[in-house]
């Protein structure tokens, strides 16, 4: 099992932050290599840009702490947990926080590594 | 002269002692020997990084992987890094990288990097943001071709063996298991890791549509206008699994034991004993430090008969590039062009190959995988006098080198001067000493190494993290042991020696460059 952090500090709003990834439909305007995202119920269908396409269960999304949590339930994965937390700093201050632990190991650093280019991606939005 | 053409050929993964040229015995190498014969050949060529990403990340560079800050595998080297082949296309080259380029990490299921995606799109390059503000051809090549190990994954080769040979895919070795590390399984004759008998024609193996793409390549050049191009065979980096064909060329039971293999397991150990504390791990199966080497398969179960078959179809696949390579310079004199091409051989990095009992690489800075073969072979129409420098030079010496031939500016980005002519010119500017590094950090274990290599020394600092404390380190004297097994960095009589060492390695670190923000790790390869 590995387990992996991203963060990002953000010249915005938490709630600035939130409003970008709370929708989890969104992820292909923030998440680079994602094409598509369905959500039936709690279950999401990602298609990536090789035309693979992923379930996963969706947890928490919570606006009170600004946290959402999911797990990717394809095959491969023995397991997997992905969170994402927006943490308050200040006025137009947050962190944007994505952890990911899954096993096999590697695959933990093949999503965790994307959700590095993830953060890049919301911050641009959250600063214009 | 405005230039010449540039033949930049490169491998994977290999020894300076495969080539008959440098000594080797087990591979018969005509081509590269007669390279080596009609221009330069250097006999202590180091590379920046023992791991592909970051040492061909300084091939295009110029640059330490502390200065272009791709510093370990599996982590990008920046779309906007300075790049020599840019540098060249400014100065009306057509280029091309053929083959393995590897910049950018292939375990890449979300297709976010650009050789991934060109490739998989069928396109010969994407318009990228360039080191000095402007935009053009990814990383300067107009055009681009790519291949590595295996059949798996998006680049160009492995979609032209399961559009064209699909029957043929099963037949090479699966570089990596269910979970995706490198994989263990053994197999041949002696299931030695990384072994394969692989059925696969001789005419699909990746080394041939390397030539054959390269090949096709130069054919669509006019017949006037200079060209870079950079011939990248995978080979012979593991897997081990050349078309089955091939394998009767080197019958492995006869297959000489490295002379740096300690045939008793008591001696290995001894050996390896002396060595930094991350070796022992390793051998003992207890630490993998990093993606370069199966991380279920335990070094210490290695077996002479092993390494006798891995090292016969190594020489196999070097046998292979050697006839390769001649084809394209055929190719080259049918096109006329025989008197105005630069070539330059060389790789990225060595093996073990059984010396000290391992296989496969890691953060071990020793001759198995710093000495490098570097031949460089100036267009013959420039009369060139052939010559063997025994000074040390460096892999970031190439770019100055590809833009001094074709008559372009020095680039004020590269760390590097251009390759010696001879011992003399050599000493005249200063090629005395050169560096590899070494960082790494993953899953919860990070390994940083810096060593210098002089004239007379090899020298190894390990910096704290998980495996050392910073008290650790290696020194060899390479005229009295040049298999380096005596470690000489706690011998009082040398601590004069170490002192001076330790200072040179700290005016690299603390060298006024330029460096990029180092790159976050992504990927494992």
């Amino acid at each position: 099992m590995a387990s992996l952090r991203y963060e990002i500090r953000i010249s915005a709003s938490a709630d600035a932050v939130w409003d970008i990834v709370k929708d989890p439909v969104s992820l292909p305007n923030w998440f680079p290599g994602i094409v598509a995202a369905v959500v039936e119920g709690s279950i999401r269908t990602v298609t990536l840009n090789t035309g693979v396409t992923m379930p996963e269960e969706l947890l928490t999304i919570d606006s009170l702490q600004r946290r959402i949590a999911y797990r990717i339930t394809a095959p491969a994965y023995h397991s997997h947990l992905g969170t994402i937390d927006v943490i308050d700093l200040g006025e137009r201050d947050s962190l944007c926080v994505y952890s990911t632990t899954a096993e096999p190991d590697v695959l933990a650093l093949l999503v965790g590594g994307a959700t590095a280019g993830a953060l890049d991606s919301i911050k641009h939005l959250a600063e214009g | 002269m405005v230039g010449r053409k540039i033949l930049f050929v490169t491998t994977d993964q290999q020894r300076y002692d495969t080539l008959g040229a440098n000594g080797g015995l087990i591979a018969r190498t005509p081509t590269f020997d007669r390279l080596a014969a009609e221009g330069y050949r250097y006999e202590r060529c180091q590379p920046a990084s023992v791991v592909c990403m970051p040492s061909r990340a300084s091939m295009l560079t110029g640059q330490f992987p502390s200065t272009h800050g791709a510093w370990m595998n599996g982590v990008p080297l920046a779309v906007d890094a300075p790049s020599i082949a840019a540098h060249l296309h400014d100065a009306g080259y057509a280029t091309a990288l053929i083959g393995k380029a590897h910049f950018e990490p292939f375990l890449d299921p979300f297709g976010r990097f650009s050789e991934n995606a060109l490739a998989a799109l069928g396109i010969p390059t994407v318009e990228s943001p360039w080191f000095d503000g402007r935009r053009g051809v990814h990383r300067g090549f107009d055009h681009l071709e790519f291949a590595t190990h295996g059949v798996l994954g998006p680049l160009h080769y492995a979609r032209w063996m399961r559009e064209r040979h699909p029957e043929a895919l099963s037949g090479f070795y699966n570089v990596v298991d269910h979970d995706l590390n490198v994989n263990a399984e053994g197999g041949g004759d002696t299931n030695a890791p990384q072994v394969a008998i692989n059925p696969v024609p001789r005419e699909w193996y990746h080394t041939e549509w390397v030539a054959d793409r390269t090949i096709a390549w130069l054919d669509s050049r006019p017949e006037v206008g200079d060209w870079f191009c950079w011939m990248s065979f995978p080979d012979p980096h593991h897997p081990w699994d050349p078309p089955a064909s091939e394998r009767s060329r080197v019958a492995w039971r006869e297959v000489p034991l490295p002379e740096n293999y300690p045939r008793r397991a008591a001696e290995r150990e001894r050996v390896i004993d002396q060595k930094a504390r991350h070796w022992r791990a390793w051998y003992d199966g207890r630490v993998v430090s990093n993606y370069e080497a199966p991380a279920k398969w335990v070094p210490a179960t290695l077996t002479a008969d092993q390494v006798r078959e891995v090292n016969a179809l190594n020489a196999v696949e070097v046998e292979l590039i050697d006839e390769a390579l001649g084809r394209v310079l055929r190719a080259i004199e049918a096109r006329g062009w025989g008197e105005d091409v630069d070539v330059v051989f060389t790789t990225d990095h060595g093996e073990f190959q059984g010396d000290y009992g391992l296989l496969f690489k890691g953060p071990y800075h020793v001759d198995a995988l710093l000495r490098l073969p570097l031949v460089w072979r100036p267009a013959r129409s420039t009369l060139p006098t052939a010559s063997v420098i025994s000074a040390p030079v460096s892999l970031v010496s190439l770019a100055a080198t590809f833009a001094q031939i074709a008559g372009a500016p020095a680039p004020n980005w590269t760390e590097g001067s251009p390759l010696p002519v001879n011992d003399d010119d050599a000493s005249r500017r200063g090629f005395a000493r050169t560096v590899t590094e070494w960082d790494s950090a993953l899953f919860g274990v990070d390994v940083h190494v810096r060593t210098l290599l002089s004239g007379e020394y090899l020298y190894t600092e390990y910096q704290p993290g998980t495996m050392h404390d910073g008290s650790e380190g290696e020194l060899y004297v390479l005229a009295d042991d040049p298999l380096q097994r005596i470690n000489r960095y706690t011998d009082p009589s040398l601590s004069a020696v170490r002192v001076a060492l330790h200072d040179e390695l700290r005016a690299h670190e603390l060298r006024d460059v330029r460096r990029a923000v180092p790159g976050r790790l992504v990927a494992p390869v």
